[in-house]
């Protein structure tokens, strides 16, 4: 029932989600959300304002702008809960102040079948009518214009938001936002980035939760080739439009790679790559002040991913690794991965190292003890290997 | 070192073509439609674009039309004649190793109700002519046979073919893709009996995006394009003037010296077969000396993986194609038509790899390449899935 079309709407009421619970670091949080917001909002045609007002945010619009496509940005700014688009009018008396609900909610609902409340909010001390009295007289006038409609004070289908500032303001839709704290307020972490489904899901779920992101990706060429290298940097980008900008670094991990084919079980070469992937990941998170590892791993989705393949791939970091796909099933992740973006291109058919090497039949529960004693084959070479990867990896800057 | 062996995927543009293509975009700009003078200068290049073409093949000017590429021209051909064709019959006849331009249009002809017969290829990637003749049929009204094969550079023997079809039903269409081919022989269509004759710029060292059909006087054929009715309205369009100029001076600049030129390309190609030959478990695809395209070498190597021979190679600087586009995830459908259509070993489809000369490839590079192979092909192989 709810429609709504753009050509109306010239401002914004953003609703928070859980920033308002924050007590004295709320004037942090806030400040942050605009930040992003405003981010987001130069990606898109036209010029806006940004206002923080009493513990919510407002956006002007102050040019022609495309109504779709700011929503779409709006959505992914982390931390907001609702885009509440509005209408805008000057405060030229009640009796327009009514004519122009009537015409909002019949350009809006072309179907007059529902039920619907008038919620009024009066910043404007010196308006005439009190909070009360408009919602009394406004919906009066409604009623009167369409005989249809219904007034429902618990369960109206609509809320049809009045304020009253400096100018009238009127909406009565939330389109959901990806809710969430805003990207700056949690610190830094550092996500393991595959081309794969999962990884940018975990990237856009810590992110959601207030927290910057920088990447590592692992690099094998000539097992790798540049367009699986471009894949990452696209997934990269579309993370960021949630994350903000991305410091991907991409790790040159052949040789690597190959020193574990020659002198380490080949069951076990899955598992070991990924040991040195997370000690590579951990050295890059420390020198970039990130707090913690981000991976997209899920409980025994692959074998790598057994609860005895995680626990062997956790106990060489010191760090905490947080892997917010752990309890999703791959249906789940899918449906992220969809609402976010990133699916179409996870599934671009590119190799990615992780692929290549592959043994017919892993081991699906190594032994820790097992495990660390074939690593020790590796260790003549392994030290000038590992430091090579780390200092040769390469930067990119990732915007959206 | 930069080695690239790609030039059958497309060439580096001959200085002369860029150049002169700079000053008609810069300078000589004008719509060959026009009426003023920056028209008919604009139209001059037109005319001595189809005369240079022309030439190269002994036809007439007005038989050359200007489409965007290769893939356009066989569009052209095959949908143009057989719609103008189609009330002497729907039958029509291609081979199983045609460019995908060709394959789908056909792909295409065939839900429109058409019928089409693909033919089958022998172990060097030549069609058969007793396979052909048993095809022919009282309502057959075309057929399309590529020159060369863009895989393994097998050359179809065109002049049987016309020979044959022309003893069958004169009234037959014979079309040839020839974007493998120009530049690499002369080919005279009226000699062998083609009626219709696709080429791409970009493959003799001409720009992308522009192409010819040659299209004999007597052929009936209807536009797929419709509009200004440029090119006595059988393709509607601005003529693309630079573009299709760079063609015409690739043209002269290709054929210039050919025969001196194709004589070295084969002399490089055979030193490249035995510098292969000395790698144990490498096994060359296609017919050999003569009977193969001198610009085109597939190889397929036993117990490596193209795609990464291919990256392998590209970080040396060397740059080639694999034989068969990846499809890494689906190894049982993974090869080429073409591959397949030879017999090649099903193991073998993901391990070949087509390298592609052309006038600028140098005996340097031959032996650069085989270098790079003697030291690879090993380490790959070492390090191949267990």
């Amino acid at each position: 029932m709810t429609k709504v079309g753009g050509r109306m709407f010239k401002a914004f009421l953003i609703k928070f989600a859980e920033i308002g619970v924050k007590g004295n670091n709320r004037d942090l949080f806030e400040a942050a959300l605009a930040q992003q917001i405003k981010y987001a909002l130069r990606r898109c045609e036209g010029s806006f304002s940004v206002r923080r007002n009493r513990g919510r945010i407002y956006i002007d619009a102050l040019s022609e702008f495309d109504f779709e496509e700011t929503v779409e940005n709006l959505k992914t700014v982390c931390g907001i809960a609702s885009i509440c688009p509005m209408v805008q009018s000057e405060d030229e008396g009640v009796e327009q102040l009514c004519r122009d609900v009537v015409a909002y909610v019949d350009d809006q609902y072309p179907d007059k079948h529902f039920t619907f409340k008038v919620n009024a909010r009066r910043a404007q001390k010196n308006y005439p009518l009190t909070s009360m009295e408009i919602n009394a007289l406004v919906g009066e006038k409604l009623l009167e214009a369409f005989p249809d409609l219904q007034v429902d004070v618990h369960e109206p289908d609509v809320m049809i938001h009045v304020e009253v500032r400096e100018k009238i303001y009127l909406y009565s839709t939330e389109i959901p936002g990806p809710g969430g704290m805003p990207v700056g307020t949690n610190g830094k972490a550092m996500l393991l980035l595959s081309g794969g489904i999962d990884s940018p899901v975990a990237g856009y779920m810590v992110a959601k939760r207030g927290v910057k992101i920088d990447a590592v990706y692992f690099h094998a060429p000539p097992y790798t080739s540049d367009r699986a290298k471009q894949k990452v940097v696209d997934l990269a980008r579309l993370v960021a439009r949630y994350s903000g900008p991305i410091y991907l670094y991409v790790v040159n991990f052949t040789d690597i790679q190959m020193a574990i084919y020659e002198k380490c079980p080949h069951d076990e070469l899955t598992i070991i790559m990924r040991r040195y992937m997370m000690r590579i990941a951990e050295q890059l998170a420390k020198k970039t002040d990130c707090l913690g590892l981000v991976t997209g791993e899920s409980i025994g989705q692959v074998a790598s991913q057994t609860m005895q393949s995680l626990a062997v791939t956790n106990e060489v970091c010191a760090m905490p690794v947080y892997r917010p796909c752990i309890g999703l099933d791959k249906q789940e992740i899918v449906e992220i991965a969809e609402k976010i973006g990133t699916y179409e291109t996870s599934i671009l058919p590119f190799e990615d190292c992780c692929t290549i090497f592959v043994a017919k039949h892993p081991v699906t529960k190594p032994n820790p003890g097992v495990i660390r004693r074939h690593e020790e084959n590796l260790k003549d070479v392994i030290d000038e290997l590992f430091q090579k990867a780390v200092e040769t990896a390469e930067q990119i800057v990732v915007e959206a | 070192m930069n080695c690239y062996l790609d030039n059958s995927a497309t060439t580096r543009c001959f200085d002369s073509v860029a150049k002169l293509m700079t000053r008609i975009m810069c300078g000589d700009y004008g719509n060959p439609s026009s009426l003023h003078r920056k028209g008919v200068q604009a139209e001059s290049y037109l005319r001595y674009a189809k005369e240079v073409i022309a030439k190269s093949m002994k036809v007439e000017p007005k038989e050359i039309f200007f489409t965007s590429g290769g893939t356009e021209s066989d569009n052209l051909a095959l949908r143009g004649a057989a719609y103008a064709n189609c009330r002497r019959g729907r039958h029509l006849i291609t081979t199983v190793i045609e460019h995908p331009a060709v394959r789908t249009t056909m792909q295409y002809l065939q839900e429109q109700g058409f019928e089409v017969t693909y033919l089958p290829v022998d172990s060097c990637g030549r069609l058969r002519l007793e396979d052909l003749e048993k095809a022919l049929r009282p309502d057959t009204i075309l057929v399309s046979v590529m020159y060369v094969n863009n895989e393994i550079g097998s050359v179809q023997p065109l002049a049987q073919i016309g020979e044959l079809l022309r003893r069958y039903n004169p009234q037959i269409l014979f079309h040839v893709d020839a974007v493998q081919g120009y530049g690499k022989f002369r080919i005279y269509p009226k000699r062998i009996g083609v009626d219709m004759l696709s080429v791409s710029a970009h493959k003799i060292h001409g720009p992308k995006g522009v192409g010819f059909l040659y299209v004999g006087q007597r052929v009936k054929i209807r536009p797929i394009l419709f509009g200004g009715g440029q090119q006595g309205g059988l393709r509607s369009g601005t003529e693309n003037v630079p573009g299709i100029a760079g063609m015409a001076k690739a043209t002269e600049e290709i054929y210039r010296n050919l025969e001196e030129d194709v004589d070295r390309l084969y002399a490089l190609r055979q030193r490249f077969l035995e510098g292969l030959a000395r790698i144990d478990g490498v096994s060359v695809n296609g017919p050999g000396g003569r009977d193969c395209a001198p610009h085109i070498v597939s190889a397929s190597i036993e117990g490596v993986r193209s795609e990464v021979l291919l990256h392998a190679l590209e970080e040396k600087g060397i740059y080639v194609s694999a034989g068969s586009a990846c499809a890494s995830h689906h190894p049982d459908t993974a090869g080429s038509a073409t591959l397949r259509a030879i017999g090649l070993k099903k193991e073998l489809l993901s391990s070949t790899i087509r390298f592609s000369f052309s006038v600028f490839t140098t005996e340097e590079e031959i032996e650069y390449t085989l270098q790079a192979l003697y030291e690879l092909i090993p380490v790959l192989r070492r390090f191949s899935r267990r």
